[in-house]
C-alpha cells in the first residue's frame, strides 16, 4: 500500500516545528506503525535527511514509551493498542495520515515526535507510593486483601505512564494517570495510612507541572492502551476532597530530642 | 525533604487545586439545577384556567413570591452566590486549560465525549447571557414591549408574541439541555461518586431531567406561538 | 589473575547468613559520605538505587529511556518464583534451589543459587507491602501457580504483567527516594565509559542524550544493572533499546565477561513475517499447558491447517517426549521446533514456524474457557498477525529472549574490578546455562534489594578509597575517548545504515550461534563479525549532530559494541566443546539429538579478560562443583 504521512518535524525544543510531507511506497498490512516509520527513516538516511526521532522501545505495548497522534486520535484509530502495536493493515491504500506529537504545556516537544514526560515521574515522586522501606515488610499473607479491591487496584495499576490520557484530553488533564495511580495504592490495605495525604500531593503536583483540569469528558479513557477507566477520577476527586478537608497543621511532637 | 508538611499544607488547600474548583463547579451545579427545576415547574403554571375570580394561577403565584420577601431574597441571594461561583469557577477552570495547551492540534478528533461535555464552556457563557436578558425581559421588564408587573400571564404572552424572541427562548433552552445533561451526571463524578452499577442509570437519569426541563420550558414560548395559551 | 568467586564455606543454608554476619558495616553517619553510582532502572537497578538510599547512602541513578518506569523487566510477563510454599504442595528453599541448579544444567554456583532461593521469600513481603497487586484467592490470600514445567506451584504473578507491576513496586520505592534528595536521576542518559583509577571503579561516563552533553560522575562504588544483550542477535524479544554497552566498556576496562554465548531461546513466539520486522513478540509459555504443537507430516505441505487431516499431522513434541509432551523445557521445545522447520515441515510463507493448535481444548473446554485463560493473549496475537487463533491455530516459533551470560561476579556481586559491581541479567551469575521460567524477576530483585546492600557496605567499609575528582587524568582521559568515539562516528558518512549492520550481524548470530551451533560455523561467524566490524568503522552512515536528540548515533554506539560481543560470543561457543543448557553443540549430542554434558572437562564459568585491541580475548575458568545437588542427565521422554 501506499501513504502519504504529514508529519511534525521539530529540530529541538525552541524550534518552531511544522508539518512535513511525506509520501510512502510499499508499505505491508503485517508491518507495525513504528516499522513503517523505520523504513521511512531508512529511506530518509538513503536520501541524507535526517530520521524523524520517535520515543519507542519495549515494542510490545507495555513500556509506554511510544505515543503520537494519529488523523487527531492519540495512539491511533484501534482501542486500547499502542502505536507500536498498531498494524498497517488498520490504513487503507493511499490513505493520508497526520503525525504529531502529544501536545500540553507539561510535555514539552523535544524533537520531533518525541516529547519530556518527566512530569509524569514528578507527580509519582510526590506521593505516588507506600513507604515502606526494605527490610520492613510483614509476611506477604499477613493482611488478607479482598480479591475484588486486589482486582481493582491491578486494573488501575496497569497504566503505562504513556501519556495518551493528557494528549487526548481537550484540557491537556493528567487526572486519568494521576488518578490510576491514586486508586491502585488507595484500594490496598497496604495503601491506607498515606491513602489521604497522597491523593492532596499527587493533585497538586499536577496543577504545579501545569497539566489542565479534568471535566468529565472522557476522551483519555477512550484513548488509554490499558483501559483505565474515568471511575478512578472520582475516587482521586473522593480522596482529594476528604484528604484536604480533614488536613490540620501537624502537631509538634512531644519529646523530641 | 520537598513533600514536608508545609507542601503538604499548601496542596491540602481545596479550593487551590482544580479538583476543588470543580467542586464548587458541582455544588453550585446542584443548585442551579435545583432552580432551574423548580423555576419549570413554577412556570408550567401557565397552562392552568384562570380560577372563579378570573385570576390567573400563574399570577397568584408571582404575587405569592413576592409578598413572601425573606423566600425570594433568600433565594435569589443563594443563586446569585450560586451564579457568581460557577462562573469564577468557570473562568479560572478555562484559563487552565488554555495554559495546559499552548499549541493546538493540526488534527483533533474527539472519539468518546459527548457533543454537550465538550460544548460546556460555550453553551455556559451564552446561557449567561440568556439569563441577563431573561431577567430583563420578565423580572424588571426592561426590554419587555408591554411589561405590567405582576401581570405574570400578560407579560409572557406578550414577550413570546414576538417570534424571535421566542426563537432565541427555545435555542437557549436547548443549550441549557446539553448544559444539564453533562453537567448533572458530571457534578456526581466531580465529587467522588462513580460506580459501574450506578453511573449508568445516573447518566439516564441526567438525561431525563435535561429533556423534561428543556421540554417544559419550551412548551411555553411554542404555546404562545400557535395560540395554545392566550 | 586467578578468579575468587569468595563463596562462603559450611552447611549451605547458613553461607548467606554467615557471610552476612562477617561482612563490615558502614557507619549510619558515614553512609552520606559514599557516593554511589547505578546504571539502569529496572528490577535489580532499581531496586538498589532505591533501597541504597534509604540506607543512606548518595546515590545517582541513570537509565537511558525517558523514565525509571520502562525499564524493560517491565514486560515480563509469566512471574516469578518464591519459596513460601503457601500451597503446602512440598516446596521448600531447599526445593527452589534443587529446581533451579538443575535447570540451569549444573553451570551455576550452588552458593549463589541456595541464596536466591533464600531471599525469594523476602521478595514476594517487600513487593505485597510496596501495593504489588499480585493475583489472590477469595479468602485474599495469594495465589500461586505452576510455571515452566515446575512441580510445585510457587510462582506468583499480576495477571500477565508482573514484570510491569514488580517494576512499578521498585520504581515508586525509587522515586520515594527521589523525592527525598537522596537519589539524583538522570533519565535519557546513557553510560559510555568506565572510569578506573588505581584499578578501582571510581565513576563512569556518560552522554546526555537529549543535549548530547559528555559528563563525568565520580564515585565510590559503580553497580552496573544494564540487563541483557539478546538485541546483539537485532531480532530478539528484548526491547529496542536494551544494550550492551555499559557492559562491554566494563569488560575493556578489565571486568571479566562470564559464559558469554548462553542465551536462552524462547520456544513460544510470534514468527517474523517479513524484513522490516524490527522485534519479536513473546507469547506467553503458559499456551503450552492448553495448546498442541505439530507440523504437517509431509514436507513444504501448503494447506491451510484446517485442511490437513489428523493423520497427517505431527505432534513431534508429544511424540518424541511423550511424558512431558508439550511441556519440555524451553531449550528443548525451541531446538525441535528448528529441527522440524530444518527439515522442511515449518510452517507459513517463511517456512519458519510450527502451530499451536487450540482447536481440540477448545472442543474439550469451549471457547469460553479458553477465552478466560488466554484472552489477552489471542487478542494480542490477532492484533500483530491478523488471525484469529480460535478460528486457525497460532504460528510460533522460537526467540532468543534472555542472556544468561553477563560480566563475571563473585559472590559479593562484585566484578573483577573492585568497586564494580553487577546485578541483574547484566551479570552471569545464578542462572547457569538455562533460566527457569520465571526466576528472573526473582534474581533481579534478589541482588537490588537483598544482596548490594550488604556486600557494598562491606566493599566500602573495609577500601579506604582516595578522594578523586572530575579532574583525575584518567576521567578525563575516559572523557576524551568518549568523545573521540562520538567525532569518528559521525564523521565517517559511510553508504550503510546502523540498522543495515545490525541485521546483518544479527543473522550471523542466529544462522551460527543460535539454537545449534557448530566449530565451522561459529569460526566462520567469528571470522565475518570481525570482517562486518571492519567495514562498520568505514561505512557506517550516521547523520545529524551529537548536541541534540540522534537516535542513530545511539543506535551505532551500542551496535558498535555488539559487533565485538558478537564475535566474543562465538568464541566462548566454540571453545565449550560440550551442550548444556541454551548451549547446544551439534557435535555434542546423543544419537536421540538430545544434549550431551561435558562435566569432566567443562564444569566450569568461562570468564573472559579482554587483552587489548585485536588480541584475543583471555579464557580463565571458575570451577564449579557441586556438593549438594549431583549432576545427573536431564531427560523428559
Amino acid at each position: 500500500m501506499r501513504l502519504t504521512l504529514h508529519i511534525w518535524r521539530q529540530k529541538s525544543p525552541t524550534d518552531k516545528g511544522r508539518m512535513v510531507p511525506y509520501t510512502l511506497d510499499s508499505v505491508s498490512g503485517h508491518m507495525s506503525f513504528l516499522e513503517m516509520l523505520d523504513v521511512l527513516n531508512e529511506q530518509l538516511i538513503g536520501k541524507g535527511e535526517e530520521p524523524v526521532a520517535f520515543d519507542h522501545d519495549c515494542r510490545e505495548g507495555i513500556c509506554g514509551s511510544c505515543g503520537f497522534v494519529i488523523n487527531g486520535v492519540a495512539h491511533g484509530p484501534r482501542r486500547g493498542t499502542t502505536v507500536c502495536q498498531l498494524h498497517m493493515r488498520e490504513f487503507e491504500d493511499n490513505a493520508e495520515l497526520y503525525l504529531e506529537p502529544w501536545r500540553a504545556a507539561a510535555f514539552p516537544v523535544i524533537k520531533d515526535l518525541v516529547v519530556n514526560r518527566s512530569a509524569f515521574d514528578r507527580i509519582i515522586a510526590s506521593g505516588g507510593y507506600i513507604s515502606v522501606p526494605t527490610g520492613s515488610a510483614p509476611d506477604g499473607n499477613a493482611i488478607p486483601v479482598p480479591k475484588q479491591d486486589s482486582d481493582m487496584a491491578m486494573a488501575a495499576a496497569t497504566c503505562i505512564g504513556c501519556g495518551a490520557c493528557v494528549a487526548a484530553c481537550p484540557n491537556a488533564s493528567a487526572s486519568l494517570f494521576t488518578s490510576a495511580k491514586i486508586s491502585h495504592l488507595g484500594l490496598l490495605p497496604q495503601g491506607q495510612p498515606e491513602r489521604h495525604s497522597r491523593a492532596v500531593r499527587m493533585v497538586a503536583q499536577a496543577k504545579d507541572e501545569g497539566f489542565g483540569n479534568c471535566t468529565n469528558i472522557g476522551e483519555c479513557e477512550a484513548v488509554c492502551p490499558k483501559g483505565i477507566q474515568i471511575e478512578n477520577i472520582a475516587r482521586m476527586n473522593r480522596d482529594f476532597i476528604a484528604g484536604a478537608a480533614a488536613y490540620r497543621e501537624a502537631q509538634a511532637e512531644a519529646g523530641a530530642g | 525533604m520537598s513533600s514536608s508538611a508545609s507542601t503538604l499544607a499548601r496542596a491540602a488547600r481545596l479550593y487551590e487545586a482544580p479538583v476543588g474548583k470543580k467542586a464548587v463547579m458541582a455544588i453550585s451545579g446542584v443548585i442551579l439545577f435545583g432552580f432551574v427545576l423548580g423555576h419549570m415547574l413554577g412556570n408550567l403554571q401557565i397552562f392552568l384556567p384562570p380560577g372563579i375570580d378570573g385570576k390567573f394561577p400563574i399570577d397568584a403565584y408571582g404575587e405569592a413570591l413576592r409578598h413572601n420577601q425573606p423566600l425570594l431574597y433568600g433565594t435569589r441571594v443563594v443563586l446569585l452566590i450560586a451564579v457568581i461561583a460557577h462562573i469564577i469557577s468557570a473562568i479560572q477552570l478555562a484559563t487552565l486549560k488554555i495554559a495546559a495547551r499552548p499549541v493546538a492540534y493540526a488534527r483533533y478528533t474527539p472519539i468518546a465525549s459527548s457533543y454537550a461535555s465538550r460544548t460546556m464552556y460555550w453553551s455556559g457563557p451564552i446561557l449567561a447571557a440568556f439569563i441577563v436578558y431573561h431577567l430583563l425581559h420578565f423580572t424588571t421588564g426592561t426590554v419587555h414591549p408591554s411589561f405590567r408587573d405582576l401581570h405574570v400571564h400578560d407579560n409572557v404572552i406578550a414577550g413570546f408574541s414576538v417570534w424571535y424572541v421566542s426563537a432565541f427562548y427555545i435555542l437557549a433552552m436547548v443549550l441549557l439541555c446539553l448544559h444539564l445533561y453533562h453537567g448533572i451526571w458530571s457534578m456526581t463524578q466531580s465529587v467522588g461518586f462513580s460506580h459501574p452499577t450506578y453511573t449508568p442509570k445516573i447518566k439516564l437519569g441526567a438525561k431525563a431531567f435535561a429533556i423534561v426541563i428543556a421540554a417544559g420550558n419550551i412548551s411555553i414560548p411554542l404555546s404562545v406561538l400557535f395560540g395554545v395559551v392566550k | 589473575m586467578a578468579l575468587n568467586p569468595r563463596t562462603p564455606s559450611g552447611p549451605i543454608e547458613k553461607r548467606w547468613d554467615n557471610a552476612k554476619f562477617e561482612m563490615k558495616l558502614v557507619n549510619p553517619a558515614n553512609k552520606r559520605k559514599y557516593n554511589v553510582l547505578v546504571v539502569g532502572s529496572g528490577l535489580a537497578g532499581g531496586s538498589a538505587a532505591a533501597t541504597l538510599a534509604e540506607l543512606g547512602y548518595n546515590v545517582k541513578c541513570f537509565c537511558f529511556q525517558d523514565s525509571p518506569r520502562r525499564a524493560h523487566s517491565i514486560a515480563a510477563q509469566g512471574g516469578i518464583n518464591a519459596a513460601k510454599n503457601y500451597q503446602n504442595d512440598g516446596d521448600s528453599i531447599y526445593r527452589l534451589f534443587y529446581d533451579t541448579v538443575k535447570g540451569g544444567d549444573f553451570r551455576a554456583r550452588e552458593s549463589n543459587v541456595y541464596r536466591l532461593a533464600q531471599i525469594s521469600v523476602n521478595i514476594i513481603d517487600q513487593a505485597v507491602a510496596q501495593g504489588v497487586p499480585f493475583a489472590r484467592e477469595y479468602g485474599g490470600t495469594l495465589a500461586n501457580r505452576s510455571f515452566g514445567g515446575a512441580q510445585v506451584s510457587r510462582t506468583f504473578y499480576a495477571r500477565g504483567q508482573t514484570g510491569q507491576q514488580l517494576l512499578l513496586g521498585a520504581y515508586q520505592a525509587l522515586e520515594r527516594q527521589i523525592d527525598a534528595g537522596r537519589v539524583k536521576m538522570f533519565p535519557r542518559t546513557e553510560m559510555l565509559d568506565l572510569i578506573v583509577i588505581d584499578g578501582k571503579a571510581r565513576g563512569i561516563i556518560t552522554r546526555n542524550l537529549v543535549s548530547g552533553q559528555i559528563d563525568i560522575h565520580m564515585a565510590d562504588a559503580v553497580l552496573l544493572a544494564t540487563g541483557g544483550y539478546g538485541n546483539v542477535f537485532y531480532l530478539s524479544t528484548n526491547a529496542k533499546g536494551s544494550n550492551v554497552t555499559a557492559g562491554w566498556r566494563a569488560y575493556k576496562r578489565g571486568a571479566f565477561f562470564g559464559n558469554p554465548c548462553f542465551t536462552q531461546i524462547h520456544p513460544t513466539c510470534i514468527p517474523v513475517s517479513g524484513d522490516y520486522q524490527s522485534k519479536l513478540t513473546l507469547m506467553s509459555e503458559s499456551l503450552r499447558n492448553d495448546g498442541r504443537i505439530w507440523v504437517p507430516k509431509k514436507q513444504g505441505d501448503t494447506r491451510p491447517p484446517q485442511q490437513i487431516p489428523e493423520a497427517e499431522r505431527d505432534y513431534y513434541l508429544e511424540r518424541i517426549y511423550p511424558s512431558f509432551g508439550n511441556l519440555v523445557p524451553r531449550d528443548v521445545a525451541s531446538r525441535a521446533a528448528k529441527r522440524m522447520c530444518d527439515e522442511g515441515q515449518g510452517v507459513g510463507n517463511t517456512g519458519l514456524g510450527v502451530y499451536l493448535d487450540f482447536g481440540a481444548s477448545i472442543e474439550r473446554l469451549g471457547q469460553q474457557a479458553i477465552s478466560e485463560r488466554y484472552g489477552n493473549l489471542f487478542e494480542m496475537y490477532e492484533r500483530i498477525t491478523g488471525e484469529s487463533p480460535y478460528k486457525t491455530p497460532m504460528r510460533i516459533f522460537p526467540a532468543v529472549h534472555y542472556t544468561m551470560g553477563g560480566l563475571w561476579v563473585d559472590y559479593h556481586l562484585m566484578s573483577t574490578i573492585p568497586g564494580l559491581f553487577v546485578l541483574g541479567e547484566a551479570n552471569f551469575s545464578d542462572h547457569g546455562a538455562n533460566r527457569l521460567g520465571a526466576s528472573a524477576l526473582m534474581q533481579g530483585l534478589a541482588d537490588g534489594y537483598f544482596v548490594i546492600p550488604y556486600t557494598l557496605g562491606n566493599y566500602l567499609a573495609s577500601n579506604p578509597l582516595d578522594k578523586v575528582a572530575g579532574d583525575h587524568p584518567s576521567a578525563q582521559a575516559a572523557k576524551e575517548e568518549v568523545e573521540a568515539r562520538v567525532r569518528t562516528l559521525l564523521s565517517i558518512k559511510g553508504r550503510r545504515t546502523v540498522d543495515s549492520f545490525h541485521r546483518e550481524l544479527g543473522k550471523l548470530m542466529w544462522d551460527h550461534c543460535g539454537m545449534a551451533r557448530n566449530k565451522t560455523a561459529l569460526d566462520g561467524a567469528a571470522e565475518k563479525i570481525r570482517a562486518l566490524k571492519g567495514e562498520f568503522w568505514q561505512n557506517v552512515n550516521v547523520l545529524g549532530e551529537s548536541s541534540d536528540l540522534n537516535q542513530s548515533l545511539e543506535k551505532a554506539g551500542r551496535v558498535a559494541d555488539f559487533l565485538e560481543l558478537g564475535e566474543l560470543m562465538c568464541i566462548d561457543a566454540a571453545d565449550r566443546n560440550e551442550s548444556c543448557g541454551g548451549h547446544f553443540r551439534e557435535e555434542y549430542q546423543t544419537l536421540e539429538g538430545e544434549a550431551m554434558r561435558d562435566d569432566a572437562n567443562f564444569s566450569y564459568a568461562a570468564a573472559w579478560e579482554y587483552t587489548g585491541e585485536g588480541k584475543p580475548a583471555a579464557l580463565h575458568k571458575e570451577p564449579l562443583t557441586f556438593e549438594y545437588v549431583k549432576p545427573s542427565q536431564r531427560s523428559y521422554k
